[in-house]
């Protein structure tokens, strides 16, 4: 086994840390950086639970080498909130009962950042079409969906733009 | 003493919402501890072989691995009921299933430990396998369990509530179906996980993402042979659970023995091949309903046979048998019934309780006879059932008590808001509408094992802060329960439900409550809730009492405010009202316990069914079904839940489209489906797709437009009149798919799950001119035992079995 140095930045902080040549990004933030909000259920690329933002892209960490993110942004849902706040889609995924177990919350919350991030004004089926890699057993999705429209309506009127980055 | 309702029945975020978005729940595998250490397990290849010889010299020697345990490791059996204590953490002498745990390496990290897994040898002695329940009906050798009934013969049972055969003879029309219910599992997004350590002071810590903290807290004493006071279960919020983290797991006793060991914390979270291996889901189901049916539509009598493919070990198994016949006559009147229930073992993974435990299949199989039955009697099928639904406080032929039903509002209600009569045989070829019913508990009657103590227990502990804990065993799995302790207890003392801290399924902080199974939560511990919750209101407004110099029952409490009905301005706050109670009685804390009724029934079974009260569903599902190609697809479901009081609308609508989507992946595409290897491999009995990917369910685009409706008439059992919410929802959906198609293309697909493949050869039967049906065509004969005869309530009964000749042993749920 070989320890590797890597270099990136996670949720806006500069990283720098040697991990094993064989783990995942997934592996090294939850085991080597302690960020446990990101969750695995099936470390295969099946169920969407593990996606993360690199450099603003939602991808499955479980998926991508821990080498790969060299140099790249890493977004997890430890960042989401700033300066004190939730993040517009979290308000809106408590509010509204899209969280109830709340497993696959952080990899949709991450999915749905990078949605509206590039449309923030999607339409439900774009919602849909944006989350249907990232499986639910406990909400039947709907109020999920209706907490990403909200979020999207909510950015608009009170959340100042830094806050929402 | 009267407080306005503020908590309850409003929309609100649950309590726990913020840790959940923020990512900072505290699920088992985010557990870590310094000199941590990771187990993995070996799983057997073979389905069915004694283990000859095992060798783990070689595991043992690969660096990184503190030791590799075996079965003889755990010579104590366990088993989650008491009757079918017939698993051990690592198999002994012998394996059941492909995926059995053999041995377990533990090591510095998962991969060494994995590594070191694959350098153990097994040396098998394949014995015959048994995939099918007619296989293990058709042979009595080699045994997979040296107990139970006969043969591969888990249990067999037969109660039978009047003359049922004299009733269907009689009867003007009789219909005989059979349907069958393929096995599907519950696939919670999290993988189980365990975390066990000594404490400082020696004692065993086990962190699980279990539903069933108490009961693994038993087990863990029984098969470690230590005091249960010198084990502490935290169960952490489950990551999904529908019924798959409900039994006492191999991974769990393992890593528990391990840290015993090693004295240093030990970590498993399995895999998701695992999960699919570990199970304890949907019991794949045959059955047969035969059902005599009266001229003015009424039912004079249903024969029910079913037949469980059990999987190879018991889990609720007994349980499961009983619940396959027991809610049948809760929703509609039968007069007289006849149950006979039969689990046989198979070499393949446990199937155990999974949303709605045992009843969805005969559910299926009822509501699809029963829009059968109303096709030949030329009425709607809507019409029909609310001309037999059961009336309110009643006992039924099988002594289950009904308190309020709210069933007839529930059909009505869709009937109503789909616009039935207008698409009910209205609409053109390929779309469709269909209806169907359900039932379910609000609670096992009964605990799993025999004790009189209380299901659910609370404590509450108030102090000067004026902050309130709620402890409660009570597991929160994603349903909601925390919310449900803290706000009915924010309710009856006037706070807001974010003042009242939770402390929540940890056996040495909390009083025992029995799990999340049964949808029993919100029912019993809320019970037990209130009472804590009331009894420390009295603590309070005596002491205010005196301080305002007026009697306690002016005395109201609402808005954080302790004060005078009379005179809103004159009181305290609620801190205040705290200190001055502190002051007056000392340290203040009260408990609260819930025991349920006794069960109607007195022969054995009759513990399996009862419930303080019962929910009731009502769905319309509209399908639209491509006519040659089978495609089917659902735009719209309308459902009515008779909730009795929804306590947090917001979770209940969760719960209630969760429960639609879970019906629909079980509906239309959910199979927990095995294959044979082939010969020049081992043949091996093997899951066909171990994998998310492969095992297909409902993603968010397949997800329909569902409108919720809630009917509200408080039982008297529940808390403010609450009955349960998570598991009946789901029952309706697969037998309403099934009768829209019947409406969309004119075939009956009589087993689940409802494919294109199966619908398009119905079609191709209904062309050739056969029976316009898919399904099983024959149940087999089985020895059934004589029946326990229990004469119905209207028939001078009395709950017991005129022909028990011993003492009755209730079985438990």
């Amino acid at each position: 086994m070989m320890k590797i140095r890597l270099t990136s930045t996670v949720n806006h902080e500069p990283v720098e840390l040697l991990v094993e040549d064989y783990k995942t990004l997934l592996e090294v933030l939850r085991e080597d950086l302690g960020l446990t909000g990101t969750k695995h259920g099936c470390e295969l690329g099946e169920c969407g639970a593990c996606a993360v933002l690199v450099d603003g892209e939602p991808l499955l960490s479980c998926l991508l080498l821990a080498v790969e993110s060299e140099g790249r942004h890493i977004e997890t849902v430890e960042g989401l909130a700033t300066g004190g706040r939730l993040h517009p889609l979290q308000e809106s995924f408590a509010d509204l009962g899209a969280a109830q177990c709340g497993y696959c919350i952080p990899g949709m919350l991450m999915t749905a950042k990078a949605l509206l991030d590039s449309e923030p004004h999607p339409s439900r089926e774009r919602i849909c079409e944006a989350l249907s890699g990232n499986l639910c057993r406990c909400t039947g999705y709907l109020q999920i969906v209706e907490a990403v429209e909200a979020a999207a309506t909510s950015a608009d009127t009170d959340i100042p733009a830094q806050v929402r980055r | 003493m009267s407080a306005t309702s503020r908590v309850i029945g409003r929309a609100r975020r649950r309590v726990d919402a913020r840790a959940k978005v923020t990512g900072q729940t505290r699920f088992a595998d985010d557990i870590m501890f310094p000199r941590m250490v990771h187990c993995r397990l070996l799983r057997s290849t073979q389905p069915h072989a004694r283990i000859a010889a095992i060798d783990v010299s070689r595991a043992a020697r690969v660096e990184g691995v503190h030791f590799v345990l075996t079965g003889k490791d755990f010579p104590v059996p366990y088993g989650i009921l008491p009757v079918s204590n017939d698993e051990h953490a690592l198999c002994p002498d012998k394996v059941r299933f492909v995926g059995d745990p053999v041995a377990a390496v533990i090591a510095r990290d998962e991969v060494t430990a994995e590594h070191a897994v694959q350098q153990i040898e097994v040396s098998y002695e394949p014995l015959r396998t048994f995939a099918s329940p007619a296989e293990s009906l058709g042979h009595d050798e080699p045994r997979i369990h040296d107990y139970g009934d006969h043969g591969n013969v888990h249990k067999a049972v037969a109660l039978q509530f009047g003359d049922v055969d004299a009733a269907i003879a009689s009867a003007a029309h009789v219909f005989d179906d059979v349907f069958f219910f393929e096995g599907s599992t519950h696939l919670p997004i999290e993988q189980h996980a365990t975390v066990a350590l000594k404490d400082p002071d020696g004692k065993l810590v086990v962190y699980s993402s279990t539903q069933t903290p108490h009961y693994l807290h038993r087990a863990l004493a029984k098969v470690l042979a230590m005091p249960a006071a010198h084990i502490r279960v935290v169960a952490t919020p489950n990551g999904g659970g529908f019924g798959g983290k409900s039994d006492p797991f191999n991974h769990e006793i393992v890593v528990a023995k391990a840290a015993l060991l090693l004295d240093r914390p030990v970590k498993i979270c399995l895999s998701r091949e695992e999960v699919f291996l570990c199970h304890r889901g949907r019991h794949p189901v045959l059955m047969r309903f035969r059902t005599g049916v009266n001229d003015d539509g009424t039912i004079a009598g249903m024969d029910l046979q079913t037949l469980l493919d059990g999987g190879a070990y018991g889990s609720y198994g007994v349980a499961s048998t009983f619940y396959t016949g027991a809610l049948q006559t809760v929703t509609y009147n039968i007069p007289r019934y006849r149950f006979r229930g039969c689990r046989v073992f198979t070499n393949k993974p446990p199937c155990g309780p999974k949303r709605g435990h045992g009843t969805p299949q005969s559910r299926f199989g009822q509501e699809v006879q029963l829009d059968k039955i109303a096709e030949h009697l030329r009425v709607d099928p809507a019409e029909f059932r609310l001309r037999i639904v059961v009336p309110p406080d009643s006992l039924t032929a099988n002594y289950m008590r009904v308190t309020t039903i709210g069933l007839a509002d529930c059909i009505r209600r869709v009937v109503d808001r789909s616009q039935w009569e207008d698409k009910f045989r209205k609409l053109p070829l390929g779309r469709g509408v269909g209806l169907a019913c359900s039932s379910y508990l609000s609670g096992a009657g009964l605990p799993i094992y025999w004790n009189d103590m209380p299901h659910s227990g609370v404590q509450l502990k108030l102090d000067r802060s004026g902050g309130v804990t709620a402890f409660c065993g009570a597991t929160e799995i994603g349903q909601g329960s925390d919310d449900v302790l803290v706000g009915l207890i924010a309710e009856v003392l006037g706070i807001d439900p974010f003042d009242v801290r939770a402390v929540t399924g940890d056996t040495d902080l909390t009083p025992v409550d029995l799990g999340s199974y049964s949808s029993r939560v919100t029912l019993m511990m809320g019970n037990a809730a209130i009472q804590a919750a009331e009894r420390a209101r009295d603590i309070l407004a005596s002491a205010v009492s005196d301080r305002l110099e007026i009697p306690s029952d002016r005395i109201v409490f609402a808005d954080r405010r302790v004060f005078d009905s009379e005179r809103p301005d004159h009181g305290l706050t609620f801190q205040e009202a705290v200190c001055i109670a502190e002051a007056k009685f000392g340290t203040i804390g009260t408990i609260g316990s819930y025991t349920p009724p006794k069960s109607a029934g007195h022969y054995k079974g009759g513990g399996v069914g009862p419930t303080p009260t019962y929910s009731y569903s009502a769905s319309v599902v509209e399908v639209e079904v491509d006519p040659q190609t089978g495609w089917i697809t659902v735009p719209r479901v309308w459902i009515a839940h008779d909730i009795g009081c929804a306590l947090n609308p917001t979770l209940v609508r969760g719960q209630i489209e969760g429960s639609v989507y879970m019906g629909l992946g079980e509906a239309l595409m959910e199979e927990q489906a095995f294959r044979r290897l082939p010969p020049r491999m081992s043949r091996a009995l093997v899951h066909k797709f171990p994998s998310m990917l492969e095992y297909k369910s409902p993603t968010s685009l397949d997800m329909p437009e569902i409108f919720t409706d809630l009917i509200e008439h408080p039982d008297p059992e529940g808390p403010f009149g609450a009955k349960e919410v998570g598991q009946g929802p789901l029952l309706p959906i697969m037998p309403a798919v099934a009768n829209a198609v019947y409406d969309a293309v004119g075939v009956r697909v009589d087993q689940i799950p409802v494919t294109p493949e199966k619908i398009v050869r119905a079609l191709q039967a209904k062309t050739a001119g056969k029976p316009a049906r898919s399904g099983p065509t024959a149940f087999p004969d089985i020895a059934w035992p004589e029946p326990l005869l229990v004469a119905p309530p209207w028939e001078h009964g009395d709950g017991r079995a005129s022909n028990e000749k011993r003492k009755s042993v209730a079985v438990r749920s």
